[in-house]
């Protein structure tokens, strides 16, 4: 207590490796502490249980589809096309990716369930199930299954037509080359209960 | 009495430094005796900082942030809330005048050089306003919950799933859903109300206390510091009050003529501050035929659109947006100049200037438009032109044939 007049300011009795401890311990103290507090922070902006369960699969029956006709539905609050393609629908696939119009004709990017690939990119060749979300910056383009019609021109073989930023899919959401879409409409995982219902947002089994 | 004044104020300044701060930042801060009609700007954005929060407080108190009622109580507002009206125009209006001050503030700070040294820190800081504003603007606008809040604000968040790798997980985390949802409108309403002012009004606070500690710039770019009397002021200074609070005020008052004009006679403009696809509510299954974000996004829309999709991704035109902004952000050490003001500085200067501000109109106007042939190849060579202006800037800025600057400021 002799130099208490000093106080604090003595330096002389400072044991630095002690203080380097204390420093060290509470900076990692603080650290876990606000990586605890961040963690269930960061965690509560995931989707809840509520908007999950929202997000569950949807039944869908197709019995009532004619050829040419579309069903859309509402899965996670998207919509999703069902499509039952005529013949002269599932002949334009070739026509299109023969005219050389197509940016990925043989789906290359991963934009669908592998029991859904090829030309059609369906499990049943007729009934093509696609998410109506266009895959530039998630508009929802229309059904044009009409040929060649006047705004669309002589080079239109049916599809699906984006009108926000004018970008083209055809029968099977097969994206054009040159438009503002860089890929292929996205096919969600789906799967037959019977010929005519089906479950989306659940995947066929793979057997 | 005015011995008890002074005796409270004595009392006060004891405990807080009030005399202090007000001699600081009011009575004895000498700001230079040229500001022209330019140095409007900087005060009017903080009035409609301030018109902001006061009439977003009132309309909080009427408004639902539910994806259910968010709709109806933005109409009921307007319709049943006495003088709801005003206060809703105001803020809509108000938001379109915030951008439209600011622009003119950094237009202000480029062709004064106001960001050169020793005020890097001032720009940088109003460059982290303008990120905040344009969140807080952006989050505000899903609000209303019409089909153009709701689909402008999906195509927003879908630029973030271009991002690589962890692009879908990150959109649904801020989404908090699947789709834009309820539960987006609710936490876009806290960001918008709560976290982002908060921050805003934090920002502005440095952006201020790193100004009066430099010092005003003018449209001379002289440093009025350098030539002081013998009692340390500068000659070329005037006390900010009285001499620039009254000008301010003037300013402020003929900025609320025009204002009020619009909030009363256009508080839409023509769809420009408030777009007709707004006034449906938001429907997730059909997309408005066009969509475009309102007047003081759409440059960088515009060049977003104009970007080619590469490798099978988006992500190249989010680059390039984000690139717009950021840039910004070097100015203070892209410019290499010595000269600030446009005044003294060269003809490529001046034409330089010129082209970023012709390329930055026609974005606007571009990224408002469809999308036509025309418009995508004026969009790609006026991005050219605007990132042009950055690296134009940093060659002609090394030696710089300028004019001689005066040694005192000129009128």
């Amino acid at each position: 207590m002799a130099n208490a007049e000093q106080g604090s300011l003595d330096q002389s009795d400072l044991d630095p490796k002690r203080r380097r401890f204390l420093t060290t311990a509470v900076g990692v103290v603080g650290a876990v502490g606000v990586v605890g507090l961040a963690v269930p922070m960061l965690k509560s902006f995931a989707p809840s249980a509520r908007a999950r369960a929202a997000g569950a699969p949807v039944e869908v029956d197709i019995s009532k589809l004619e050829p040419g006709q579309m069903l859309i539905v509402e899965w996670r609050g998207k919509p999703v096309w069902l499509v039952n393609r005529t013949p002269e629908a599932l002949a334009s696939l070739a026509t299109v990716e023969e005219a050389g119009l197509l940016a990925d004709p043989l789906s290359e990017m991963p934009q669908q369930p592998a029991y859904a690939g090829g030309v059609e990119r369906a499990i049943k060749p007729n009934l093509v199930v696609l998410l109506g979300v266009c895959t530039h910056l998630g508009c929802a383009p229309t059904y044009r299954p009409e040929v060649g019609p006047p705004d669309l021109g002589d080079d239109w073989f049916g599809g699906f037509f984006c009108p926000c930023h004018g970008s083209k899919f055809d029968f099977s959401g097969r994206v054009y080359a040159g438009v503002p879409a860089p890929i292929n409409l996205e096919v969600p995982p789906y799967k037959y209960l019977t010929e005519t219902q089906l479950v989306i947002g659940e995947d066929q089994e793979s057997s | 009495m005015a011995d008890q004044k002074n005796g409270l104020m004595t009392w006060i300044d004891d405990r807080f430094p009030l005399s202090e701060t007000y001699k600081y930042h009011m009575s004895e801060y000498w700001a230079p005796k040229n500001f022209n009609f330019w140095y409007y700007f900087g005060v009017l954005s903080f009035v409609m900082l301030i018109l902001q929060l006061v009439t977003g407080i009132f309309l909080t108190m009427n408004y639902k942030p539910d994806g259910a009622s968010a709709f109806t109580s933005v109409e009921y507002i307007m319709r049943d809330v006495d003088y709801g009206w005003l206060i809703r125009y105001m803020h809509s209006t108000g938001a379109s005048f915030f951008f439209i001050v600011v622009y003119l503030h950094m237009f202000r700070g480029l062709m004064y050089g106001s960001y050169q040294k020793p005020r890097e820190l001032i720009w940088v800081f109003g460059c982290l306003i303008y990120v905040a504003l344009m969140a807080e603007a952006f989050m505000g606008y899903l609000l209303p919950w019409g089909q153009m809040s709701y689909w402008g604000a999906q195509v927003i968040l879908s630029l973030f799933n271009t991002i690589p790798w962890i692009g879908p997980a990150l959109t649904e985390w801020v989404r908090g859903d699947f789709i834009v949802s309820d539960i987006t409108l609710n936490r876009f309403f806290a960001f918008h109300v709560i976290a982002v002012p908060l921050i805003l009004v934090a920002l502005v606070f440095l952006h201020i206390v790193a100004l009066h500690h430099v010092g005003s710039n003018n449209p001379d770019g002289v440093e009025i510091k350098k030539n002081k009397n013998a009692e340390g002021i500068p000659l070329d200074g005037i006390p900010f009050h009285p001499y620039y609070t009254v000008k301010d005020t003037f300013g402020t008052g003929v900025f609320f003529i025009v204002f009020f004009a619009v909030v009363f006679f256009a508080p839409e403009m023509g769809g420009y501050f408030l777009e007709h696809a707004n006034f449906i509510p938001a429907d997730p299954l059909k997309t408005p035929e066009h969509i475009a974000p309102v007047w003081y996004f759409t440059p960088f829309y515009a060049m977003l659109r104009a970007t080619p999709s590469m490798f099978g991704s988006a992500f190249p035109g989010v680059m390039v947006m984000g690139a717009a902004i950021v840039v910004l952000f070097f100015l203070p050490w892209i410019d290499r100049g010595k000269v600030r003001s446009i005044r003294y500085r060269s003809n490529a200067f001046k034409y330089n200037l010129f082209a970023l501000v012709v390329a930055f109109i026609v974005l606007g106007y571009y990224g408002m438009q469809a999308p036509t042939d025309l418009g995508t190849f004026l969009s790609r060579l006026f991005t050219f032109v605007y990132f042009g202006y950055f690296v134009v800037l940093w060659v002609i800025s090394k030696d710089e044939k300028t004019k001689p600057v005066p040694e005192r400021v000129t009128h």
